[in-house]
Parts: C-alpha cells; sequence; structure tokens
C-alpha cells in the first residue's frame, strides 16, 4: 500500500502562488468577496504567504531584510489530531495516508478546524458561488461513492474541506489504468499543484518506496516537517533554504 | 375504595402554595415580554439557518465563539441544583432544604439551552442524527452528548421524585384551579398517598441518587472541558482545564442559586421560609468557591508563564494585555476582587449585596468561559504567525439576539414552573413526618454537621 507524500523546496519555491490558483480550479474552491476574505473566511486549500524567520523575531530593518515564505497544503499528517476528534467520522484517515473530508457525513460542529494545529481546515460559512463565467468552468471531477462525497464536488454550506492531494486524480488514474488492463503505477498520480509548480519545486509519490523522489528528498539534510514538536508526522515535508 | 392520603404539615403551606393559586397580571406581562425575547432569538436564528454560519462573526481561525461559550455556561449554570441538593444532601446539611427545588429547577432550566447551543453553533442542524448513526466514541464531543444527555435524564428523574409528594398536595389542595391543571396534578402525582413507607423509600431513593448525582456533577463539567483540552492548542491542552471547569461551574451555579432564592423570597413573599440565615450559608460556600477560582487562575497562569513556551506565551499575552485583556481584567475584577469584597465586608446578614455578588459573578463566569475559549482560536500555532489583521472576532447581533433569546428562555420556564409547582419542597420543610434517613446519623455524627442553622 503507497504512502502519499509531498516534499516542497523552499529553495526552488518562488511564491507565484501558481500551486494556490491551480488547486483552486481543480478543487472547486469557491471565492469570497473582499469583506469576507478580510474577516479570515477566504478558503485556499493551498496557501502561500510570509513566514517570520521566528516568533520572536522581526524579519529585520532595511537594508537587512529578508523574506521568506511558504507554501501550505494539507500536512496529511500519521497522527491527525483532526480525525480523532470528529464526531461522526467525516473525516478519516485513509490507508494510503490520506486525511480525507466526506461533504455528506459532515456535520458541521468545527472540532476537527479547532484541533488542527496547522490552520489547514476551512469552512463554507454561505452556500458556495461563482461569479460568471467562473461558474461555467467548474471541475466536473468529483469522488462520489454511498454518502461519501468528496474531492472538488461542490460543496454544501456549513461543512469544512481541505487539501486531499487531489484524491479525484487518484481515482482517475486508478480506473485509467484498471480500463487499460494494466497495473497502476504510483508516478501517474500527481495532484495539481505539483504539476503546474512553476520552479519544480513541489514533488509527489509514494513514501513506502525507497526510490522514489520523496522517499530520497524526505532523507536529505535539508528536510524538516511543520510543528514536528506537536508529534503530528506530516506527510507533507519541507525541504529548507540554503 | 379511596385510601386515606396523608400530607406533611407544614405551616407556610399556604404562602408557598400562594403563587400556584393566583398568577398575577404583571406575570402574565413578564412571560409576553420573554416570549417576545424568544421571539427574537428565532428570527435570528431563521436567519442563520437560512444563510449560513456567516452570520456570525465565526472566521477562521475563531471557528467557536459565543455559541460555545453560551453552551458552557449554561451547563455550568446546571451545575447549582445538582450541588446543592445532591452534594449538600450527602453532607447532611439540614439548611439546604427550602432552597433544593429552586436551585434544581436551575439544573433542570438551564441544561436544555446549554444542548441547545451545540446545535445552533452547527453547521449542518439538519444532520444532527449522524451523531447517532455513524457516532464516533474517540470524539470528544460524544463524550459531551453521552454525559450532558445522562445528566440531563438523571436531573429530571431526581428532580421529579423529590416533586411527587408535593405533587400529590397539589392535587388534593387546589381544587380551584383549571380542570386540565388538576387532572395534571392527577397524572404526574402518580398515585401518591404518602404512607411512611412510601416517605422512607422516596428518601432512600434520593440518598441514592445523590450518590451517583455527585459523580455526575464531577464528570460531566469535567468532560464538557475535555472538547477544549483533548486537543493540542496552546492554553486548552492543559490537565487543569477539566478541574478549572468544574470549580467555574460550581462558583456560578451557587450564586445564581442566591439571585433566584432572593427574587423568589421577595416577589412571593417568602421571607420566613427563605431566611437571612440561609444567604449567610450560601455566602461561606461563595467565598469557598472565591478563593478556590482564584487558586486555579494562579495555578494555570503561573506555569504558563513561567515556563513561558514560544506557543502559549501569545495566547497568554492576549489575554493580560492583548485584545482580549478588557475582558480579562473585567473578569478578575467581578469574579474575585468586587464579590471577595462583598461576602467579607458587606454581604453578613444583607441579601441585596449577596445579590449584587452573584449577578457579577455570573457576569464575570460568562466572560471567563470566552477568555478561556476564544483568545486561544486567535494565537494557534501556524495561522496567526502568518497573516496580519486574522484572529479578530467580533460577534454580531445573530449571535447576541440568540444568546438573549436562550436566557430569557430559561427565565421563562422557570417562572412558568413557580406558576404550577410549588418551588419550595413542602414535604421537605414539613415540621411533622420530617424524616432523615438512617444513613445520614454516622454521617453527622463524624462530621459535626448541624442539622438546622
Amino acid at each position: 500500500m503507497a504512502k502519499w507524500s509531498m516534499v516542497i523546496d523552499l529553495e526552488k519555491c518562488v511564491a507565484c502562488q501558481a500551486c494556490s490558483i491551480a488547486c483552486r480550479f481543480e478543487n472547486n474552491t469557491p471565492v469570497v468577496a473582499p469583506e469576507q476574505a478580510e474577516m479570515g473566511r477566504a478558503i485556499c486549500w493551498n496557501d502561500v504567504f510570509p513566514l517570520p524567520i521566528s516568533s520572536t523575531e522581526e524579519t529585520g530593518e532595511y537594508p537587512n531584510v529578508t523574506t521568506r515564505y511558504i507554501t501550505r497544503p494539507c500536512m496529511h499528517c500519521e497522527n491527525p489530531p483532526c480525525t480523532k476528534v470528529c464526531p461522526v467520522g467525516a473525516t478519516f484517515i485513509n490507508e494510503e495516508g490520506i486525511v480525507e473530508q466526506n461533504y455528506t457525513r459532515c456535520i458541521g460542529c468545527r472540532f476537527c478546524t479547532v484541533a488542527c494545529p496547522y490552520g489547514v481546515r476551512y469552512f463554507n460559512w454561505f452556500e458556495p458561488q461563482w461569479e460568471a463565467p467562473l461558474d461555467e468552468h467548474l471541475n466536473p471531477d468529483r469522488v462520489e461513492g454511498r454518502g461519501v462525497l468528496e474531492g472538488p464536488a461542490v460543496r454544501p454550506r456549513g461543512v469544512v474541506e481541505k487539501c486531499t492531494y487531489c484524491i479525484h486524480r487518484l481515482a482517475k488514474a486508478r480506473a485509467r489504468a484498471g480500463a487499460e488492463g494494466r497495473e497502476f503505477r504510483p508516478d501517474e498520480y500527481v495532484p495539481a499543484c505539483v504539476q503546474t509548480c512553476t520552479g519544480k519545486a513541489r514533488f509527489f509519490g509514494d513514501l513506502e518506496d525507497p526510490n522514489s523522489a520523496v522517499s530520497q528528498l524526505a532523507k536529505s539534510t535539508r528536510a524538516f516537517r511543520l510543528l514536528e514538536e506537536v508529534g503530528t508526522h506530516p506527510k507533507t515535508i519541507y525541504l529548507r533554504e540554503g | 375504595m379511596k385510601s386515606t392520603i396523608y400530607h406533611p404539615q407544614n405551616k407556610n403551606e399556604d404562602v408557598i402554595l400562594a403563587p400556584v393559586r393566583r398568577v398575577t397580571f404583571e406575570e402574565r406581562w413578564l412571560w409576553a415580554v420573554l416570549l417576545g425575547l424568544m421571539g427574537l432569538g428565532a428570527y435570528a436564528y431563521l436567519t442563520q439557518w437560512n444563510s449560513g454560519l456567516g452570520v456570525t462573526g465565526l472566521n477562521r481561525p475563531v471557528y467557536w465563539g459565543v455559541y460555545i461559550t453560551n453552551f458552557v455556561f449554561f451547563i455550568g449554570l446546571a451545575h447549582s441544583g445538582t450541588f446543592i441538593s445532591a452534594i449538600l444532601r450527602l453532607a447532611g446539611a439540614g439548611w439546604r432544604k427550602p432552597l433544593t427545588r429552586a436551585a434544581e429547577a436551575i439544573t433542570l432550566f438551564s441544561l436544555p439551552f446549554g444542548v441547545g447551543s451545540i446545535l445552533i453553533d452547527m453547521g449542518r442542524p439538519d444532520r444532527v442524527l449522524n451523531i447517532m448513526f455513524y457516532g464516533r466514541f474517540q470524539s470528544p464531543l460524544l463524550w459531551d452528548i453521552t454525559a450532558v444527555s445522562l445528566y440531563l435524564f438523571s436531573s429530571i428523574v431526581f428532580f421529579y421524585l423529590s416533586l411527587l409528594p408535593d405533587i400529590a398536595l397539589c392535587r388534593d389542595r387546589l381544587t380551584e384551579v383549571p380542570e386540565w391543571q388538576q387532572k395534571m396534578y392527577k397524572i404526574l402525582a402518580l398515585g401518591w398517598t404518602g404512607r411512611p413507607e412510601q416517605f422512607q423509600r422516596l428518601e432512600r431513593v434520593l440518598d441514592g441518587m445523590a450518590i451517583f448525582m455527585t459523580l455526575l456533577v464531577v464528570t460531566v463539567h469535567t468532560v464538557v472541558s475535555w472538547v477544549f483540552g483533548m486537543t493540542v492548542q496552546p492554553g486548552w491542552h492543559t490537565a487543569l482545564i477539566g478541574p478549572f471547569f468544574l470549580v467555574g461551574a460550581i462558583f456560578s451555579g451557587t450564586a445564581a442559586v442566591v439571585i433566584v432564592l432572593a427574587i423568589l423570597r421577595r416577589v412571593y413573599h417568602m421571607e420566613d421560609i427563605l431566611p437571612v440565615s440561609l444567604f449567610n450559608s450560601l455566602r461561606k460556600l461563595l467565598i469557598v468557591f472565591t478563593v478556590a477560582w482564584l487558586y486555579m487562575m494562579i495555578a494555570e497562569f503561573l506555569t504558563t508563564s513561567y515556563g513561558a513556551l514560544a506557543d502559549e506565551m501569545p495566547v497568554v499575552w492576549q489575554k493580560f494585555t492583548g485584545d482580549f485583556a478588557g475582558l480579562f481584567w473585567t473578569m478578575a475584577l467581578t469574579i474575585f476582587v468586587l464579590p471577595m469584597i462583598i461576602f467579607l465586608f458587606l454581604g453578613k446578614n444583607h441579601i441585596g449585596w449577596m445579590v449584587t455578588a452573584s449577578v457579577l459573578i455570573n457576569i464575570g463566569m460568562w466572560i471567563e468561559r470566552f477568555v478561556v475559549i476564544v483568545p486561544t482560536e486567535t494565537r494557534p500555532r501556524f495561522v496567526s504567525t502568518l497573516m496580519e489583521g486574522m484572529g479578530n472576532y467580533q460577534p454580531t447581533w445573530v449571535e447576541g439576539a440568540i444568546t438573549v433569546s436562550l436566557f430569557a428562555g430559561m427565565v421563562l420556564l422557570y417562572v412558568v414552573f413557580t406558576r404550577f409547582f410549588p418551588i419550595v419542597p413542602i414535604w421537605e420543610t414539613a415540621e411533622a413526618a420530617e424524616t432523615e434517613l438512617p444513613p445520614a446519623e454516622p454521617r453527622r455524627r463524624v462530621f459535626g454537621m448541624r442539622r438546622n442553622l
């Protein structure tokens, strides 16, 4: 069984936000009005933002200033604090290590959103809306099963949503391999952000496979995980600059 | 064949039953006003139902706000009744008797609004049954639902049992009330005849239940706090949060009892039944709780600030000097400083001051719940260090209106109840047939409790 993982090389990342845009269109993330965004209600599964060098230190005084950016999808923790607290099992970690979110079961209690230390979970405060002509270009993909609705399927109001490592792409790649009557290869599946990354700073693959790019990069001395001290064991791994 | 029906002799029976016999004109106005406030809340909720939780001030990362504060506050308030009647029953404190029902009624009528607050806070209240279908007991929310519903159910049983002899009394004495009301008493009395063995059995059941209820008091509010404590968020993830919430709950509950008693005493002319000595006893309890609360505060904040972990300190500074400093210090003033001054120097034999202190305490306790919940969310480990202007929370009119309507609903249930059932237990305060159970005897010997003050 694969363990899907993403490696983000901050040395190569130029903070162009292409991953954010790709994610938005791939996953039908609703757009919110500017005043709503100002209230902190923007939905951005793959966020890009400046990172202070340390929480106690400013980013310097001119001319000695440093600007660092970080891009942040879901960490897909091995020990996710969000799935633990879900009262109905609407969010759970599957056997391939992806933390899923089932829109049809979620009751909107927002326990997972307060439990996640990374803030990767978003809530639909209103019915999602798209202005024309955006609404004509929604991604028709969806992962749907008995009582399950995930991926880019348009979310109803009042549920939580989050990055799924483009789980519908995995489903599609598997289906394609099946239709062609061959074994599915892990390199057939990448999330939209990885595919789009301008600086080729993102890598995706199977952490169980010792020869995969992510396994190799995870061994790098530059590799680190966000908030390692919290004990969540993220599978989204970063490579330090320099 | 009609068997003889016994009722305990109580010289204050007429005074206690007076509110049930006649509903005043002013009181109907009060009902109307309270209903109006509830209507306002219903309108606010309808707005929220139609447009989504976006009509509140909630956002990312402040996902929980006033509604969850209300939830914790109402459950805390509910601890008054059980504390007064169960724990003091076990302790053999006889002075509790006139106020047991008034206190238990607070439990009964605030619990539903605590549960309701959770439903109001849900993004998909239409899917509430998913908790039954797919409930995961690994989630502290399920612990909460289990604990609170068990508490509600047991409180209803406990309350109803101790009400039984008085319902029977109403059935036999209140012959002038409308027919449906007489019928109601008849059904609810379950054929109670008041024979000594019935009373004995009742006392035994109540004693047994009191033990169970005492355990529930401790577990319920601890479990409520674990909704926060089980996460890894700074400020919430502390082992102290359980005992801290418990102390706060009993504290605000007991203060609420003082307020209710003072109102009942004034409005229903129960000066003889609810004597000043009751308030003096409650004053002593409240002094203990005020000090206990301060102890918890110091234990919590000294540990956190002395250790000064990088993740924890932003939350602490939010409370001490940051966005919540105003609320935090108001809380310290209204929960500790002012009540302590009042209790020590002004409260003795003075009901007005006691009520002032109790109102202050309850305002402060609501603020305390808010200050425990929200500042942590505004300074999470990862989000806040990054985004300028994030981590603010400004409740909207919807949240305000719903909160007001919840309190109005609680008061409405309470006042309506006092008009249909005696709010002071007639059988427990009766002179004749006043039985204290044998198990209470050794307790009293051991602890040296006085039965009557």
